[in-house]
C-alpha cells in the first residue's frame, strides 16, 4: 500500500466513528419525531417506519366520552325507524367511530395543544428565557469591560474569583437560594424563575476573554471623542461584540429553556408559570396508559423555536465575524 | 498662540521607568515627530500629552493652560492611531460624526430617534453634515462616507481615521505610527500626503514613529528618544548629518552609519585603520575612540591607483537600482563597511573581490568611549569641508 491508500484508510477510521457519534446524537432526535407522527398502535408494536402509515385511527378517549346511552337511542329512534336497540346503537356507534376517528399526525398534534395549556407554557419560556438573557448581558458587559480594559487594584484577583465561580454546581447552592426565595416570598413567581439566574460568571468570562482581543486603540479613540466609559460600553463594546454575545445567547437561551430542575423547585402547583419541560410533565402515564404521541409532538414543538433561533443566529455570528473589519 | 510645553515629565509601570523627565517645548503648527527604537516610550509620552495616560510627575501645558487631570476628550486634540480604531460598526460618515456629536450635542439631543427632533438638534446635525462633508472633500473620501471600515482598504480606513480627527479642528493632531499598517509603496504616498495636509491646516503635527525615513521626510523638528530620554531635538538634517551622539547617529540613517575603531593621541589626532585623519579634537586626552562614516562618505577607487584609505574584501552586494551598496570586510579581517557605489562603478565587482575605499574628507565623526561627540576643532585651512550640508538620503 502506498501512502495514499494509508491516507484513506485514516481517513475512513475518522468518518466512521464521526457516523456513529452523530448517529448517538440524532437517534433520540428521530425517534421523537417519528413517535410524534404515528399513532398508538403503531408506536406500541414499532411499526410503520417513520412516518407510520398515517391510516385513520379512533380517538378512544372521544369515543369513549360519546358513547350512546338509552336516552340517544330513543332519540335516534326516528332516523332508524324498524330496527331493534342494539342495532340503532351498533349505528350509532359507527357514526361516533367515523366522527372520531383522525390521521395520527393530526392527533398527536392537536392533543399537544389541547391536553395542555402548550401556548402559555410556550411564552412563559420565552419570557423567562429573554429576561435572563438581557439581565445577564446588562450585568456581563460592564463586568467584562472592567475586568479586561480597566486597570485597577485587585482586577486580577477579582477576575479569580469569577473563575471559581465558574466551578461551583448550581445544584450546591440550590436549596439556599430556594431558601433565600421562600423567605422573601417569591416562590412561584417569573422573579424565582429568572433571578438566580441574572449574573452569569460565564457570561462575564465569555465577554471578557472577547473583549480581551478588541484592540485598546479603539478605547482610546473613543475616549479622545469624547465618550464617557458607560457610553463606551455600550456604544462601542456592544456592537463589536455582537458576535460573542450571539455565542453567548445561544448557550444561555439553550440552558434555561431546557432547564427542568431550577422550574420544578420555585414553581410548586401554578401551572400558568410553568416552563416548556414542566409542560411535558402532564404527557407522562398514568391511569389511561401513556401518551406516546402527544407527548412527542409537545416535545418537538418545545425544541423547534430553539433549531430555529439556532440556525438563524448561526449565520448572524458569520455574518457578525466579517462585519466587524477589525483585524 | 497654542505650542504645548512639557516640564519634566515623568512615567513609571510600577517599577519600571519608562520616561526619565522630558521637557519639550513644541511651537505651534510646528510638526514634531518622536522617533526611536520600540520600547523608547515615545508612544508614553504622546499618550501623557494626549491625556490618555496619567504621568507619574511633570507638567502638561496647551497654550497658557495646564491641562494636567484635564480628560483627554477636553483636551482639544485629535489622535490618529496605528490600527485606525475606527468603530467598526459605523459608517465613515457616522465615525467622523461620534466627535462632533460628543462635543457639540447634548446628552438628550444624541438619544437615538428622539433626539433629532429637540430643540436645537436639527441646526447643528445640519452644520455637522457640512463640516464633515468639507472634510470628507479635503481628504478625498466622499465616495466612501456611506461605507463601514471592513469593506475599506488600509490606506482608504487611514484616510477615515484622519477625517474623523480632523473633522472638530483641533489645536493639535497627535498621530501614533499611523503608517505602519500600510504597505511600502503606499507609505511614502501617505508620507506626501501628511506633509501636504499639515502645511494645509497649519496646525501642530504631533508625529510617533520607528522609522527614521519618515521622521527625516517629514518633520520640522526630531525628537529621537532612546531609553526614555530625549538624547537629540534637532531638524531632521541636523540630526542626520551633525548627530549628538553614536546612538542617534546609529539610529538615524539607512544603511546604517559605519563605526570604525579608532585612537585619539595626544596632540588630537585621530588614527583610525593605519591612516590619520587631518582634522584635530583640540583639548582631548588620548583614548579609544569610535570614528562614524556614512556609506556615502565611502567610495570605490581603482585598484591600480593606489589612491583610498581602506581595502577590503566584497562580502555581499545590495542593489537597489540607482545604487548599490558593498559590504566590505576591510583589511583588520573583523570590521565590515558598507560603501555606497552607483551601478558603473560597481559594475563587475563581485563577491570575494578585493576593493580600495577612499573618504569624503571632513565627513568622519568622531565618538568618545561613552558615545559622546567629540567636535574637531573649526577649520580653518584651505581643506574644503563640505559635510554640513549633506542632502538626506
Amino acid at each position: 500500500m502506498n501512502m495514499s491508500s494509508y491516507h484513506y484508510l485514516g481517513e475512513t477510521w475518522k468518518h466512521a466513528i464521526l457516523i456513529v457519534g452523530s448517529i448517538v446524537v440524532i437517534l433520540p432526535f428521530y425517534i421523537m419525531l417519528s413517535y410524534s407522527l404515528k399513532s398508538p398502535g403503531e408506536i406500541e408494536r414499532n411499526e410503520g417506519g417513520f412516518f407510520g402509515s398515517q391510516e385513520m385511527m379512533i380517538d378512544e378517549r372521544c369515543a369513549k366520552l360519546r358513547e350512546p346511552d338509552q336516552a340517544a337511542i330513543d332519540s335516534a329512534r326516528q332516523r332508524f325507524t324498524g330496527l331493534s336497540d342494539s342495532e340503532i346503537y351498533k349505528a350509532l356507534k359507527a357514526e361516533i367511530d367515523t366522527e372520531c376517528s383522525v390521521r395520527p399526525i393530526i392527533f398527536n398534534y392537536t392533543k399537544a395543544f389541547s391536553e395542555a395549556p402548550l401556548l402559555r407554557y410556550l411564552m412563559n419560556g420565552v419570557i423567562v428565557t429573554v429576561s435572563i438573557f438581557v439581565v445577564q448581558v446588562i450585568v456581563a458587559l460592564p463586568c467584562a469591560y472592567a475586568l479586561s480594559k480597566l486597570r485597577f487594584r485587585g482586577r486580577e484577583f477579582v477576575f479569580g474569583m469569577v473563575l471559581f465561580c465558574l466551578l461551583i454546581p448550581v445544584h450546591a447552592i440550590a436549596l439556599p437560594l430556594y431558601i433565600m426565595l421562600a423567605k422573601l416570598g417569591l416562590t412561584n413567581t417569573y422573579a424565582a424563575l429568572v433571578i438566580p439566574w441574572t449574573i452569569s460568571v460565564f457570561g462575564i468570562f465569555l465577554m471578557r476573554q472577547f473583549f480581551m482581543t478588541v484592540p485598546d486603540d479603539l478605547i482610546d479613540a473613543a475616549r479622545m471623542d469624547g465618550l464617557g466609559e458607560f457610553s463606551i460600553v455600550w456604544n462601542v463594546m456592544l456592537p463589536t461584540a455582537i458576535p460573542a454575545l450571539l455565542a453567548f445567547a445561544i448557550f444561555s437561551v439553550v440552558a434555561h429553556w431546557n432547564d427542568y430542575f431550577w422550574p420544578r423547585i420555585v414553581v410548586t402547583g401554578n401551572r400558568d408559570l410553568f416552563t416548556p419541560p414542566l409542560g411535558l410533565r402532564e404527557f407522562k402515564g398514568d391511569a389511561d396508559g401513556s401518551f406516546f404521541g402527544p407527548m412527542m409532538a409537545t416535545a418537538t414543538i418545545i425544541v423547534t423555536p430553539l433549531i430555529v433561533a439556532f440556525l438563524l443566529a448561526q449565520r448572524k455570528f458569520i455574518e457578525g465575524i466579517t462585519l466587524t473589519g477589525m483585524k | 498662540m497654542v505650542g504645548i510645553a512639557l516640564n519634566g515629565i515623568q512615567k513609571s509601570f510600577g517599577e519600571t521607568r519608562v520616561l526619565n523627565s522630558i521637557d519639550l517645548q513644541i511651537e505651534e503648527g510646528e510638526f514634531l515627530t518622536l522617533v526611536g527604537p520600540s520600547g523608547c516610550g515615545k508612544s508614553t509620552l504622546l499618550r501623557i500629552i494626549s491625556g490618555l495616560e496619567a504621568q507619574s510627575a511633570g507638567s502638561v501645558t496647551i497654550g497658557d493652560r495646564p491641562v494636567d487631570g484635564v480628560r483627554a476628550s477636553d483636551r482639544d486634540l485629535a489622535m490618529v492611531f496605528q490600527s485606525y480604531a475606527l468603530y467598526p460598526h459605523l459608517t465613515v460618515r457616522e465615525n467622523m460624526m461620534t466627535p462632533l456629536r460628543m462635543r457639540d450635542l447634548g446628552f438628550w439631543q444624541r438619544l437615538p430617534l428622539i433626539g433629532r427632533f429637540l430643540p436645537g438638534a436639527s441646526g447643528k446635525l445640519e452644520g455637522m453634515r457640512k463640516q464633515v462633508n468639507e472634510t470628507a472633500e479635503v481628504l478625498k473620501i466622499e465616495a466612501l462616507l456611506e461605507r463601514k471600515p471592513g469593506q475599506l482598504s488600509g490606506g482608504q480606513r487611514q484616510r477615515a481615521a484622519l477625517g474623523r480627527a480632523m473633522v472638530r479642528r483641533p489645536v493639535a493632531f497627535l498621530m501614533d505610527e499611523p503608517l505602519s499598517n500600510l504597505d511600502a509603496a503606499l507609505r511614502v504616498h501617505m508620507r506626501a500626503e501628511l506633509t501636504e495636509l499639515h502645511r494645509r491646516l497649519n496646525t501642530t503635527f504631533i508625529y510617533v514613529t520607528h522609522d527614521q525615513a519618515e521622521a527625516l521626510t517629514m518633520s520640522t523638528r526630531v525628537a529621537v528618544m532612546m531609553d526614555g530620554d530625549i538624547l537629540q531635538l534637532d531638524t531632521p538634517t541636523n540630526v542626520y548629518s551633525d548627530p549628538a551622539n553614536l546612538r542617534v547617529a546609529s539610529f538615524v540613517g539607512s544603511p546604517k552609519i559605519n563605526v570604525l575603531d579608532g585612537r585619539l593621541d595626544r596632540d588630537g589626532v585621530v588614527t583610525v585603520m593605519n591612516h590619520r585623519l587631518q582634522r584635530r579634537v583640540p583639548g582631548a586626552t588620548p583614548q579609544a575612540v569610535k570614528v562614524g562614516l556614512r556609506p556615502e562618505h565611502l567610495r570605490l577607487v581603482p585598484e591600480i591607483s593606489g589612491l583610498g584609505e581602506y581595502v577590503g574584501t566584497v562580502r555581499h552586494l545590495e542593489h537597489l537600482g540607482s545604487d548599490v551598496y558593498l559590504h566590505v570586510v576591510l583589511s583588520d579581517g573583523t570590521t565590515t563597511a558598507i560603501v555606497r557605489s552607483d551601478p558603473d562603478h560597481a559594475m563587475g565587482i563581485g563577491h570575494g573581490d578585493t576593493v580600495r575605499i577612499a573618504e569624503t574628507r571632513g565627513a568622519a565623526m568622531i565618538f568618545d568611549a561613552a558615545g559622546d561627540r567629540l567636535p574637531f576643532e573649526p577649520v580653518s585651512e584651505s581643506a574644503p569641508v563640505s559635510s554640513k550640508t549633506q542632502e538626506v538620503a
